[in-house]
């Protein structure tokens, strides 16, 4: 996943995933192994589909940024920073996200603990932990749900959130410090950056 | 059948003892979840006196910050952050189980746990709130626990600030309901019993004045449901 070991393959034309469920790990890859990421050129991760959707599986840990153009499903582990701001970022019931979060909508099932950022919603579900400041439009928290922190209520900017992904494309690799990754995974979707 | 049941539970605590008395301490919690299977949540809606007050004082003004140490609801997110206001929402209940255990198992009379608790559930700055949501957590908390949390919120609150608290007006209890509150309008409560526990104190009118001393003012209202409600002006 996340074209690890595929360095001296050509590169191929991307294929969605057959189904939106969580990646497994790889058969060939039973111990997950602790390599250096690098950086790749945006271009390279673009998804062929618009509908497609990333996924990062719970037997994943990732450290760094990721920047997401499709939406983005974490049931795996994730220390650093998440952007998919024009999309849909869900943390599903296994997830951990141990960082930043900036999203179109956010929905989490699982544990953040990190300030969030949702221009349009954010939704806490039931048995979800939240800890950390929230700015979103809308936010939507079930009974039974975990949350500590500030909300903030702001009004969607649309003009604001359009330009936004320009210019998360065209930040520079070494525009932000970030941990060392540690390991990475690709679904098509979400670039990481180290 | 659940008017028989709703009826019951207001005789309960909140509304006096049931019919045929109440023998010994305990008995009151039990009475309470009297036809009352596990996990099910009975909620009831309730005028405040206090609810009124407190926003009575915060409801003209927007761009409040607003602690509030209950749980999270919907409710009160909604509620508080359409009248304009920030909320900040600290799970006090939950961080002090976290903490101590959910029967006390560690002495909360410990320092070095009392810091390690402020640290968790009340980390903010100097004067950062204008409105304190207190609810009736203060009932579960040891009198050096307390008395750190007070000198907390004396801080972290700005002067001239209020906070709305809940107390339980018998002092006979072993066990007292614990609930979740949620705003409906500025003077409506719904409240849910989430379950029972063991109150650490319990305090009658003088016993309160003496606690909030520190505070500019304290203002109490006795409702039948023998709950005093309680806003303090920092």
């Amino acid at each position: 996943m996340w074209n690890k070991r595929r360095d001296e393959e050509p590169p191929k034309p991307y294929a969605p995933p057959p189904s939106p469920a969580p990646v497994a790990p790889s058969p060939i890859q039973p111990k997950k192994e602790i390599t250096p990421v690098s950086s790749m050129p945006m271009g390279k991760f673009e998804p062929q589909s618009p509908a497609g959707s990333a996924s990062i599986g719970k037997a994943v840990k990732v450290v760094g940024q990721i920047y997401s153009k499709e939406d983005l499903y974490v049931d795996g582990e994730i220390e650093g920073t998440v952007e998919a701001l024009e999309h849909k970022l869900t943390i599903g019931p296994n997830g951990v996200v141990h960082a930043g979060v900036k999203a179109r909508e956010v929905v989490a099932l699982g544990t953040i603990q990190g300030n969030v950022e949702a221009h349009d919603k954010l939704e806490i579900r039931k048995d979800a932990r939240l800890v950390g400041d929230i700015r979103t439009a809308r936010i939507i928290i079930e009974d039974g749900a975990y949350f500590k922190g500030s909300i903030d209520i702001v009004k969607p900017e649309p003009a604001k959130a359009a330009a936004k992904p320009l210019q998360a494309a065209a930040a520079p690799v070494s525009a932000a410090p970030a941990p060392p990754a540690v390991a990475h995974a690709s679904a098509g979707g979400p670039e990481i950056k180290r | 059948m659940l008017p028989d049941k709703l009826k019951s539970l207001l005789r309960g605590p909140r509304g006096g003892p049931p019919p045929g008395g109440i023998d010994k301490p305990g008995a009151l919690g039990r009475a309470l979840f009297a036809g009352k299977s596990a996990g099910e949540t009975i909620a009831l809606e309730r005028s405040s006196r206090g609810l009124e007050e407190f926003f009575r004082d915060i409801r003209d003004t927007s761009g409040l910050t607003i602690l509030d140490l209950g749980v999270a609801t919907q409710q009160n997110v909604s509620f508080i952050t359409n009248l304009g206001h920030r909320l900040c929402a600290a799970d006090f209940l939950q961080i002090l189980n976290d903490t101590f255990g959910l029967d006390d198992t560690v002495d909360q009379s410990n320092p070095g746990q009392i810091d390690y608790f402020l640290k968790q559930a009340l980390d903010f700055p100097e004067g950062h709130f204008d409105a304190v949501l207190i609810w009736d957590v203060l009932e579960y908390l040891a009198p050096a626990m307390l008395a750190a949390v007070l000198e907390r919120l004396h801080q972290i609150v700005r002067p001239k600030g209020y906070m709305l608290a809940f107390f339980h007006a018998d002092d006979k209890l072993e066990l007292v309901p614990f609930y979740t509150f949620r705003i409906q309008n500025l003077t409506t409560l719904n409240v849910a019993q989430q379950g029972r526990r063991r109150p650490a104190q319990l305090f009658n009118n003088r016993s309160l004045e003496k606690l909030f001393g520190k505070f500019e003012s304290v203002k109490f209202f006795l409702t039948r449901e023998r709950l005093r409600e309680v806003i303090i002006k920092a």
